[in-house]
């Protein structure tokens, strides 16, 4: 964790995601090519879903992303409101739209699912009600912290949104237990061992993995946009201020 | 690949959309910004957008 620590300084972050960014950037394309194959080619038709269990490999990973990236979130509203780390609100500023993405492709491939599994495209369960929730919560995260003149206030107003909104979480997940839902219960990740056979559950954590390394490259890649973003607006700030 | 090849193709059709689209405009957007600051002169070292000529 102290390691950690030395990334806190956004010049040395900027140093640090730039040297990773090419190698992560091609390994996620690997990663990704080698998923897709596997889910298509690999994977066998589910016994009850059919051929429509391919969509799981981009439903359930999608899913996991998005929860995680708002997880990401409140914890960097935590450490900007509590220690004020400099980093932590242009990381915030970055993770959003990423996270935002990840639920909305979570949201679609549910919905182009539900239409042959369900016969519906959509129904207001509980699962999915949380779920478009959490979307909403990432757009109201991107809204509120563009929202002022000055940039400090809007990340602010954001963390406190993103602290708030956590409390959603342990709803999406533990939602198909506390209600009757159609949407399935939990089936990887259980207490026991996952209800998916290890022909189906080798692509979709595999797909889980590649997708973790697209999160994790768009992150590091936005947020050194956003430190260079910051620069400039701090550069034509003093500008502004200096004396013709 | 069944009556459901449909759904399947949209479903990842739309999220190449959706993540492909972001990676685009998460690259144009830190070429841009680096392309101001370098024209600037703030730009750090080593960060300059390929075809960018940095006069330092």
């Amino acid at each position: 964790m102290a390691d950690l620590h030395f990334l806190a300084n956004p010049a040395r972050f900027r140093r640090f995601s730039q040297r990773v960014l090419p190698g992560l950037g091609f390994a996620t394309v690997l990663m990704l090519c080698v998923g897709l194959y596997m889910a298509f080619f690999v994977a066998p038709a589910d016994y009850q879903q059919g051929q429509t269990v391919r969509i799981m490999f981009l439903h359930v990973p999608s899913a996991w992303l998005s929860m995680m990236g708002y997880a990401l979130l409140a914890g960097l509203g935590a450490s900007l409101l509590v220690w004020r780390h400099p980093l932590a609100a242009l990381m915030a500023r970055a993770a959003a739209p990423v996270g935002a993405s990840f639920a909305a492709v979570c949201l679609l491939t549910g919905s182009l699912w539900g239409r042959p599994m369900w016969g519906t495209y959509w129904v207001w369960d509980a699962r999915l009600t949380s779920m478009l929730l959490l979307f909403f919560l990432y757009l109201g995260h991107i809204a509120l912290s563009r929202a002022y003149d000055e940039p400090e206030r809007g990340d602010r107003a954001a963390a406190i949104l993103a602290l708030i909104g956590v409390i959603n979480l342990p709803i999406i997940k533990f939602s198909v237990d506390w209600w009757n839902t159609l949407h399935q219960p939990a089936s990887v990740t259980r207490l026991d061992a996952p209800a998916i056979h290890n022909s189906i559950l080798v692509p979709l954590l595999w797909m889980a993995v590649s997708l973790l390394f697209l999160f994790v490259f768009l992150v590091l890649l936005r947020t050194e946009t956003e430190i260079d973003r910051r620069r400039l607006e701090n550069a034509a700030a003093q500008e502004e201020g200096a004396p013709a | 690949m069944s009556n459901h090849a449909a759904f399947i193709l949209a479903s990842y059709l739309a999220a190449f959309v959706i993540l492909g689209g972001l990676v685009i405009a998460s690259l144009s957007a830190r070429n841009r910004v680096r392309r101001e600051l370098d024209q600037r002169g703030l730009a750090p070292r080593g960060s300059a957008p390929r075809g960018v000529d940095r006069k330092r």
